[in-house]
């Protein structure tokens, strides 16, 4: 964006170009331009809006939800939702055992956005720290992590996920936070690879460069040169990679939750409540659909979310 | 080319040797064994559970273990002469915990009653309904994905991305739950959970729901490569010699736009495995993923350790398969 600033009164290098009659350009970086770019894509500002709109639900649960997640009411089992019954004490109606529906939708939400994010970071954590020393020493250490990253990318990742929860679910280990810290192991192991890879081969392609021979020249450190120089240029695709890492976390939970493994009852995420509400299916369709329904939204507005962000950190992928 | 398929090829070794070890060490850890209870829920007498435990060679050391189960260490003769365990390496998968008297081999495909075909058996099943995914993902996915290229930034393209963009980000196990309600609960037009596997209503759910995440991103990518194909050089001066637009489309931008498509059908193979455990889940499927998911639930731990092993093998050889066909594909790429 050209913007000319003549008739401002301070004398500044840019000013003093003006009065030149020059035209000035506001220096404007990556990080800028790709989120001018972001905002001008309706979708991915729809599902931005929509992942915001999950994290505040998520937060203040304790507010928003009418009951906590394991009232029981046992005289009022099966009660239906709100446009069938007209009572609004339960507004999505109970599930078999007198639990308000709505409300373990909202705490439920908590575990969804959380195993959609805690997973994906330790994922970056091995798979930065692989592909970076992967990549910047190279030689056989880079030949061994690479042919280890070869044999789990063959490992079917869900696959793997499902054996450890159903290993180590009664142990010490799987009992910690409801299940959630084996969750988040589970899909963090067997997920890293992709990740290190991609950073490796970027830090590859960037080491040959230019301008990390001039910061060399210049007598900049190793450290300095990886923090400084290839770790940001690193980021676009990264964050890309990420933004689609989560909706792929967010499904493993659901899953592994449908199928009795992940988080254990009675703590409420949408996955066990897909289990719950495939039981009763033929009693209370809304026990299935509402959670369906937010999983269905969730994943789709971080779909969205992604493909703005590939689009604007990444233009010549634009189509 | 013939080197570069034997080096891929070798390479399935390390593969399913670790996926092997990490599967057993990870089986070991579990607490309790399998003979701690009897069928019956009560406690096993110590002498009967030694007993069984002696049969299954689960007294030796577990590096022992690990060399019987894939059948390097041979294990000794029955009655009749016959060896008593011959080992994964000779398709034999171990006997169940949980169903007694059955191998693991035996239960995954052996048809249900004597006579049937192989394709009525848990593995059969699977496969059966993973062909039809499939064939659901690629018909529906490359015609919708040449059509939103072909017709760029009219309403058929933004209508084909939104689709394909809903689908590839609902995994086919949630789906499946709205497609029941709708076309099973309201509509009543096919089967929920269907008794029999033997007409056509009961599959179509289940392959759809199974499909459709391929066909999404087959759609998308095969829309991304094709625009990028349709403003090369090539294809200007394939039009510009008075070539039929449809057979510019076919000849030149299909064959080229489809390699970038052959590189992901590995890794989309290998969802569709996955994928299969849900939805057969999902639909009292009669299938080997229901029943891995089943034997997860009984701890049956021989069982998990036979599926997976099957599973990993299918899905190494499916991307093994994948990548000879890319080199194949583009004569650019090297052999390494």
């Amino acid at each position: 964006m050209t913007q000319s600033v003549a008739g401002r009164q301070a004398v500044s290098p840019r000013a003093s170009a003006a009065a030149l009659g020059m035209r000035v350009t506001k220096p404007r970086g990556l990080w800028s331009d790709a989120w001018a770019r972001l905002l001008k894509n309706r979708m991915a500002i729809v599902g931005l809006g929509t992942i915001c709109f999950f994290a505040v639900i998520a937060i203040f649960a304790p507010i928003f939800a009418p009951y906590s997640m394991n009232d029981q009411y046992h005289e009022k089992v099966y009660v239906g939702p709100v446009w069938q019954t007209g009572d609004w004490s339960f507004i999505l109606g109970t599930d078999a055992v007198g639990r308000d529906e709505l409300s373990r939708l909202i705490w439920g939400s908590r575990i969804s956005l959380i195993v959609g994010f805690v997973p994906v970071a330790i994922r970056l954590v091995f798979g930065g720290v692989i592909g970076i020393v992967s990549g910047f020493i190279g030689g056989r250490l880079d030949n061994f992590l690479m042919r280890i990253a070869d044999v789990f990318y063959a490992i079917p990742d869900i696959l793997f996920a499902i054996i450890m929860s159903a290993s180590y679910r009664d142990t010490w280990f799987g009992q910690q936070m409801g299940g959630l810290l084996l969750l988040f192991s589970a899909l963090a192991i067997f997920g890293w690879e992709g990740l290190a890879r991609l950073i490796r081969g970027q830090v590859l392609s960037l080491k040959q460069k230019e301008f990390i021979e001039a910061a060399r020249t210049l007598g900049a450190t190793d450290a300095r040169i990886m923090w400084k120089h290839i770790v940001p240029n690193t980021l676009a695709p990264v964050i890309v990679s990420l933004a689609f890492g989560v909706p792929s976390a967010i499904i493993g939970e659901a899953g592994l939750s449908f199928i009795g493994l992940g988080v254990r009852p009675p703590t409420a995420s949408w996955g066990n409540m897909l289990q719950d509400g495939l039981s009763s299916i033929y009693s209370q369709t809304t026990l299935i659909i509402a959670p369906a329904l937010c999983v269905a939204l969730l994943l789709l507005a971080f779909t969205f979310l992604g493909d703005g962000l590939r689009d604007a950190l990444d233009p010549r992928m634009k189509q | 080319m013939l080197q570069f398929v034997f080096r891929r090829t070798l390479w399935i070794i390390p593969v399913l040797i670790t996926i092997s070890l990490i599967t057993f060490v990870m089986m070991k850890s579990t607490p309790g064994g399998p003979f701690d209870v009897t069928s019956s829920g009560r406690d096993m007498p110590k002498e009967t559970q030694e007993l069984l435990m002696r049969r299954y060679h689960l007294d030796e050391p577990d590096w022992k273990q690990y060399l019987i189960y894939i059948g390097a260490w041979p294990t000794g003769n029955d009655a009749a002469g016959a060896p008593i365990f011959k080992g994964v390496l000779q398709g034999d998968l171990g006997p169940s915990y949980q169903y007694k008297g059955r191998g693991v081999t035996d239960i995954i495909f052996a048809p249900p009653s004597v006579g049937g075909s192989l394709w009525e058996s848990r593995f059969g099943r699977t496969a059966t309904l993973g062909i039809f995914g499939f064939v659901f993902g690629v018909a529906l996915g490359l015609p919708l994905g040449i059509l939103a290229a072909v017709r760029h930034n009219t309403w058929l393209d933004y209508v084909s991305l939104f689709v394909s963009t809903l689908f590839v980000s609902t995994p086919g196990f949630v789906l499946a739950i709205f497609l029941m309600i709708i076309f099973g609960l309201w509509l009543k037009w096919l089967p929920i959970a269907a008794r029999t596997w033997n007409t056509w209503q009961p599959w179509l759910l289940p392959s759809f729901c199974l499909g459709v995440g391929l066909s999404a991103f087959i759609a998308r990518l095969t829309r991304a490569t094709m625009l990028e194909v349709l403003r090369q050089d090539y294809i200007r001066t394939a039009r510009a010699k008075g070539l039929a637009q449809n057979l510019i489309l076919i000849r030149h931008a299909l064959r080229n736009s489809m390699i970038p498509v052959a590189t992901v059908l590995g890794p989309a193979l290998a969802g569709l495995v996955t994928g299969s455990f849900f939805i057969e889940s999902m639909f009292s499927f009669p299938g080997m993923g229901r029943m891995f998911v089943q034997a997860i639930g009984q701890r049956d731990y021989s069982v998990i350790l036979g599926t997976t092993l099957l599973y990993a093998g299918l899905i190494a050889v499916a991307n093994l398969t994948v990548d000879i066909v890319y080199a194949w594909l583009d004569p650019r790429i090297s052999y390494k």
